[in-house]
This record gives C-alpha cells, sequence and structure tokens, in this order.
C-alpha cells in the first residue's frame, strides 16, 4: 500500500496480491471486474481465534457513486450526479482526515469502476468503513438520508466462506450502528431528514464486507447547484463525526479475512 | 428597375415575411401536436399490443388495495382502494393489478412507476416465485436514487402481496433480461419477498380444523419474517 501526498492511501492492490493468503491463512477473495458469482468474500471465522491482535477503525473508503458513461440523476442546468459526488468527496475526505482516518477513495475522477471493483477497493483494507455518496433526484431538497442493506440472509459455502454476493450479511449490525450514527449527525444539520437510517437493497452495500452505509442527498432538482454545494460541508462534517464516534464499536481482529 | 416595380417588390417581400412572421409558429404548435398525437397513439397501440388488461364480465368486483406514493414527501407508500373485476386466476389476476398500479393514480404527482412502463409478461411458478418482466422504460424513465427506486419496487410488491396471496417472492426482469440494478442503485439481481404467509393454493382450500391451524407451518413460523420488499 502506497501513500499518495502523505495523506491518500492508494486504491487496493490488484485482485491477484489481495487474493494471497497471509500465513497461510484464508484470505478474503477479491473480485475481478466482471463476474461475482461463486466467489467468497471471507472465512466466517479467524482460524486463530483468540490468539488474533486486535486493531481499530482507522480508514474510510469514500465512494463517489457512478462517473464515466453513468452520470446518475440529472438534473437542472445539466447538473450530474456523479460530478457533485466527486466535490463533495474532497470535503468529506478533508473531515475524515482532521479526525485521524486514512481515506481511500474508489473513483478519483471521471471513471466507472464496476460495483465489484468498488468493493473489492473497500474488501482489500482491514479496520475500515465504507461510504458510498449520492445525490437523489426526488426527496425534501435539503435534506440527506442514510441506509444500509435490507436484511440478508448469512451464507457460507461447504469451506466456511461466505459468498461474494452476501458479503455484507455479518455486517449488518455494525453497519446500523453506522449509519444510526451519522443519521444522528445529519438530521441536527438538514432539519427534514429522517431520525435513524433506513434499509434499502442497495446494490453496491451488498459485496462490501465492512460496516457499509450510502449516504443520499436531495436534490439535483434544485433549481441552483449552490443549493447543493452549501450542504457540502455540513455532510462532511456529519460523515467524520459519525466516522469518529463509531470508532470505539469497531475492534478487527488482526487477521486476513476475520470477521466482526 | 423602375421606382414603381421596386416598390411593388420590396411591398411584396414585406408582406411575405409578415405572413411568415404569423403563419411559422402556427405550423411550428401543429406540427409539436401531430408529432405529440403520433407517439400518443404509438404507446396506446403499445400498450393494447403486449399488454391487453383481460376483463371478464363475470369477474367479480372486488376490493383492490394499490400501492402508490403518499402525498407527502416522506417518500412513503399509502394503500388506495378501489373496485376491480378481478380474476381469480393469479397470473390474470396479477397483470390486471399490476397494469392498474402501471396505470397510475388520479393525481399522476403520486405514481411510484414511469407512465411510459409496460408489463411485459408475468409468470408464477409452483413455488410461489412470480417473474415480472416490464419494458425497458421502468429503468430509463424511473427517476434515479435509492429512495425512489426503492419505492418504485415496494409499490409492486406491497399490492401483489395485499391482492395476490399466491405470489410469495418477485423477481423483476427488464425486457426479459436479468439486470444488475433498476437505476443505478436499487438490486434486481436477487428476488423480492412479497409475502411472509405460507404459499396459498389457487383454489381454496378445505377449511380446517382450529386445532390444525397451530402446526401447519412449524417452519415458517420458527423461520425469520423479512419484510416484503426484501431482497433475497
Amino acid at each position: 500500500m502506497s501513500l499518495l501526498g502523505g495523506v491518500m492511501v492508494s486504491p487496493s492492490p490488484a485482485p491477484s496480491q489481495t487474493q494471497q493468503p497471509a500465513s497461510g491463512t484464508p484470505s478474503p477473495a477479491s473480485p475481478s471486474a466482471s463476474s461475482s458469482q461463486g466467489r467468497a468474500a471471507g472465512p466466517v471465522a479467524s482460524p486463530f481465534g483468540a490468539q488474533a491482535q486486535q486493531a481499530g477503525l482507522n480508514i474510510v473508503v469514500l465512494d463517489p457513486a457512478h462517473g464515466g458513461t453513468d452520470p446518475g440523476a440529472r438534473g437542472t442546468g445539466g447538473m450530474r450526479e456523479s460530478e457533485i459526488v466527486l466535490d463533495f468527496v474532497i470535503q468529506v475526505r478533508r473531515a475524515l482526515e482532521l479526525q485521524g482516518f486514512q481515506v481511500v477513495q474508489t473513483r478519483q475522477g471521471n471513471e466507472n469502476p464496476s460495483f465489484d471493483d468498488r468493493s473489492a477497493t473497500a474488501n482489500a483494507q482491514r479496520g475500515a468503513v465504507f461510504v458510498t455518496l449520492h445525490i437523489s433526484s426526488t426527496g425534501l431538497p435539503g435534506t440527506v438520508r442514510v441506509y444500509l442493506n435490507s436484511d440478508l440472509p448469512a451464507v457460507t459455502d461447504s469451506n466456511g466462506f461466505i459468498p461474494w454476493d452476501r458479503a455484507q450479511a455479518p455486517f449488518l449490525g455494525l453497519s446500523r450502528k453506522f449509519g444510526d450514527l451519522v443519521q444522528g449527525y445529519l438530521t441536527q444539520r438538514f432539519r427534514g431528514s429522517p431520525d435513524a437510517a433506513q434499509t434499502a437493497s442497495v446494490r453496491q452495500l451488498r459485496t462490501t464486507a465492512a460496516p457499509a452505509i450510502a449516504v443520499e442527498i436531495s436534490s439535483v432538482t434544485v433549481e441552483d447547484r449552490a443549493e447543493l454545494d452549501r450542504m457540502a460541508p455540513g455532510v462532511a462534517d456529519a460523515i467524520a463525526r459519525g466516522a469518529a464516534a463509531f470508532r470505539p464499536s469497531y475492534v478487527v481482529a488482526n487477521t486476513p479475512g476475520a470477521l466482526p | 428597375m423602375t421606382a414603381r416595380w421596386k416598390f411593388g417588390l420590396i411591398a411584396g417581400l414585406v408582406i411575405a415575411v409578415v405572413a411568415a412572421a404569423i403563419y411559422f409558429p402556427i405550423l411550428r404548435r401543429r406540427v409539436r401536436r401531430a408529432a405529440r398525437l403520433q407517439q400518443q397513439s404509438e404507446e396506446q397501440a403499445r400498450r393494447e399490443l403486449t399488454q391487453p388488461i383481460v376483463i371478464h364480465p363475470g369477474d367479480p368486483r372486488v376490493k383492490t388495495k394499490l400501492f402508490w406514493a403518499s402525498d407527502t414527501i416522506d417518500a412513503t407508500l399509502v394503500p388506495v382502494t378501489v373496485e376491480l373485476p378481478l380474476s381469480n386466476d393469479p397470473v390474470v389476476r396479477s397483470k390486471q393489478v399490476l397494469n392498474t398500479l402501471l396505470a397510475g393514480p388520479v393525481d399522476a404527482e403520486l405514481r411510484t412507476l414511469p407512465p411510459d412502463a409496460l408489463l411485459l409478461a408475468f409468470y408464477l411458478l409452483p413455488d410461489g416465485t412470480a417473474i415480472a418482466d416490464f419494458s425497458e422504460a421502468l429503468a430509463t424513465s424511473i427517476p434515479s436514487g435509492i429512495v425512489s427506486e426503492q419505492l418504485a419496487v415496494n409499490s409492486i410488491t406491497r399490492t401483489l402481496e395485499a391482492n395476490v396471496p399466491q405470489v410469495q417472492r418477485l423477481k423483476i426482469l427488464i425486457h426479459g433480461q436479468e439486470v444488475e440494478t433498476l437505476a443505478g442503485h436499487l438490486d434486481l439481481m436477487g428476488t423480492f419477498v412479497v409475502s411472509t404467509n405460507p404459499a396459498q393454493p389457487p383454489v381454496k382450500p378445505a377449511p380446517t380444523p382450529p386445532s390444525a391451524d397451530k402446526s401447519a407451518s412449524p417452519a415458517a413460523a420458527k423461520s425469520p419474517t423479512p419484510a416484503p420488499g426484501t431482497l433475497r
């Protein structure tokens, strides 16, 4: 893992690297960009059991949604969700770094990594949480909603691995806690936002093996882009405070592939 | 050219310009109206071709719950009860209620599904899994976003749950294909929970003694009950 500019951690290593087990330990599988079928997200439990060292939350993976040929929601005056979230992420990253987090971004510019590639970026980190940022095309302007993935049945294969497409299942409890914290800070700033995080079948979250939330800001229907831009510092601060408040709750076994 | 000819030519040109200025906006309006009428008639023809709403005169009129958006801004659904002639056949009945849902409420603002979306096909497997195949407009015309896409799917699953007890879960296809998301956010790779009750046969079952009810579905009682609209 290399450092860029002293603070920015580079995106995840190549899938082939992340699949290398450490000290003979099964590691979390990492996806290719094409298909998620038949892969596994990680073993059910650390083979080192109680001997595993503990580490804390220190990385936040930020995902500016859409990009490339996918502009996401489109609003008045040619506003594009993919561009706005990239601008928001700059401020969110700054706020997180002030709280002492390392930040990994799933895209830096106008690229469009696949859902699996974005999840792979998060799944290759240890002690990380995942935040995907969206701007909706509906909803009360000036409000922000936090989502976690709907209930997923936790299944394992015969080797005790969790299928890639169910990677989020063991983390749903932590995602709920993280989501409620972030939503709480957001609601303090943005009146009319819900009191607690909501559930939805968000594709991006399902394959992410970490506490993971989607933050959706309303909306691209505002007449002036400046209305959205004014929300950015508040959104950034709420996410950073939420992550900091969540930090004590997330103790990560310092073994590759170990689950919470 | 004499002065009289010049005057006549200029006057003719001025008249032509004035006439054009008056006529062109009228012409433009007519062209737009014709295009709109053609679009509507094509849309109507497509609807008639692909999804005739089958109504048999003998079908009993039943109170049907359709889930559209509430008039509040909190992105919730409310049931609207209308009386419709519905078939007892679960597939025909599902098509009837979904087509009515697609037709939309009186207040277009409360729509959950795009007005140009069509139900192309509907199947029901013996295990209670339904497959609904919608036209591409469901994915391309829906407002992009987690809240709007979840609302759309919930309106479909809750309407089926309320009116077709045989449907246990729902797989959504777009133009015959499995797609990763509805419009970039909502996961369509799995099946959505429609009913948390055990499957009911199409034909009304014989009444069972009250004592038998408790042991009728022990597995269902023990299994977790995901909310309708949850992806499995």
